[in-house]
């Protein structure tokens, strides 16, 4: 059986596996022509600093920030959430956050709270892993500083109303923080519509790009202080990290292969095929495979799968197996890839009861088909059938 | 070496702002090219935008129509 095992990829959520092909030319191209970006005028570095440039603009027109200078390229969203998240805060302040959050929220804000004095309250969910959004205001205290939230959880796939929580965050007066992990490219995202200061994004996910590429987008005007610094290309006498963005918060050789690969896949999604069609897709292929086992008593499905938006992820534990035994059995005997366990997120398991068991996450993106959803169907339902 | 002529420089905070103008010369049709900040304007390195002296005049106000932020503009032989 194993020299005809049928190969299907649902950790789409980790990262999508397959990439449309002008990504990989793009990274093949720039491997081949790139110098360093920012560092001389020859023409093979001005065309890494070019498509890094495009790349810019071409993120600042999807979250709608109105200007390319306040997109700040990191090496996925964990950096840019730390970068945020420990640059903005003083000794005293207080932020708001929830149990949805992945550990790219949870620790920086566990360390900040050791290192700088900064407490935090962490908002719950209801029975199907939704945000209680009405108890945000409760815990605003007059030393609230930020709300920062995940826009869509990576183990329910929920996502959170933006718009309601800016509003919230713009009656207070306070910053609000974004994790777009799991929806940059997916739901759509209007920074000043939303009143978001900051947006994390990582680029191998639902924007289709090469691992080792992500940022984050800063409302125009807000200071983040800088983690690193170093060489810039510019001000080289300057003692410290200039103040201009998207430079203050950039230093090092950029990855601009990846970044070629990013731009891309942004141009890619947002002009050729279009964020609404991709997540109509993978949305309907999750609803599919939900659908497709839902009459199922033995699977127990985590999220609320009455709504189109959200992520297109769906997670379910089968009985009482131990996720890990389930999704090594789905990858040994059907090899169909899954994420099980706690999934970096250790407060949501803690709130949906599956921190013993965790959960078999199945996450969908545009290369699926629906022909390997129903094998997945069929896999699953192979399994549940020992129970 | 090649015979210095009158150029206007224009230089920059960023390597994004060159690129933005860049992006925006290219578009309306303006002339000019990127080039390493000349010395005697800096000697902090970083991009700069050449382009003729004769455009001394209107430049500043085109990049800011075009949100383009910049150093310093002055006409030098480079």
């Amino acid at each position: 059986m194993m020299g005809e095992i049928k190969r299907v990829y649902l950790d789409n959520a980790a990262t999508t596996m397959q990439k449309p092909p002008c990504v990989v030319e793009a990274v093949t191209a720039a491997l081949t022509s790139f110098g360093n970006s920012g560092r001389d005028t020859g023409g093979h570095a001005l065309d890494a600093s070019r498509v890094i440039y495009e790349a810019r603009c071409l993120v600042s027109d999807m979250l709608n920030l109105g200007n390319p200078k306040q997109v700040v390229f990191t090496c996925n969203s964990t950096e840019a959430l730390n970068m945020a998240i420990r640059g903005l805060f003083q000794k005293g302040d207080h932020v708001i956050s929830s149990v949805m959050e992945h550990n790219a929220v949870l620790r920086p804000l566990y360390d900040i709270e050791e290192e700088q004095g900064v407490s935090h309250t962490f908002i719950g969910v209801d029975e199907k892993g939704r945000l209680l959004l009405s108890d945000i205001e409760k815990h605003i205290r007059p030393e609230t500083k930020a709300l920062i939230f995940t826009h869509a959880s990576n183990v329910t796939g929920n996502a959170n109303d933006l718009m309601a929580i800016g509003k919230i965050a713009k009656a207070h007066g306070l910053l609000f923080i974004v994790d777009a992990s799991q929806t940059a490219g997916v739901l759509p995202i209007d920074m000043k519509a939303m009143n978001i200061d900051v947006v994390a994004f990582t680029g191998h996910k639902g924007l289709y790009g090469p691992q080792g590429t992500g940022g984050m987008a800063v409302r125009e005007g807000l200071e983040i202080r800088p983690m690193k610094s170093g060489g810039t290309g510019v001000l080289s006498y300057l003692q410290h990290q200039p103040e201009e963005m998207p430079t203050h918060l950039e230093c090092g050789t950029m990855n601009a292969h990846s970044l070629a690969g990013l731009r891309a896949s942004l141009n890619w999604l947002t002009k050729e095929v279009g964020i609404d069609q991709v997540h109509a897709h993978e949305i309907a292929l999750a609803k599919r495979f939900y659908d497709g086992l839902k009459d199922l008593p033995v699977i127990h499905f985590y999220g609320d799968y009455d709504t189109d938006q959200r992520a297109a992820i769906v997670s379910l534990n089968i009985g009482d197996y131990d996720s890990s035994e389930v999704s090594d059995q789905l990858e040994g005997d059907y090899g169909i890839s899954t994420r099980p366990g706690a999934h970096c997120a250790p407060l949501i398991h803690e709130a949906m009861g599956t921190v013993e068991q965790g959960m078999v996450r199945f996450a969908f993106s545009w290369f699926n088909t629906e022909e390997e959803v129903d094998y997945a169907i069929k896999a699953v339902r192979e399994l549940a059938a020992d129970v | 070496m090649r015979q210095k002529q009158l150029r206007l420089i224009t230089t920059f905070h960023t390597t994004a702002d060159a690129l933005a103008c860049e992006k925006a010369c290219k578009a309306q049709g303006f002339s000019g090219r990127i080039i390493p900040v000349p010395r005697q304007l800096s000697a902090g390195c970083g991009l700069a935008w050449s382009c003729e002296p004769e455009l001394e005049g209107e430049f500043a106000g085109f990049l800011k129509e075009h949100q383009v932020e910049f150093d310093e503009m002055a006409v030098i032989l480079f």
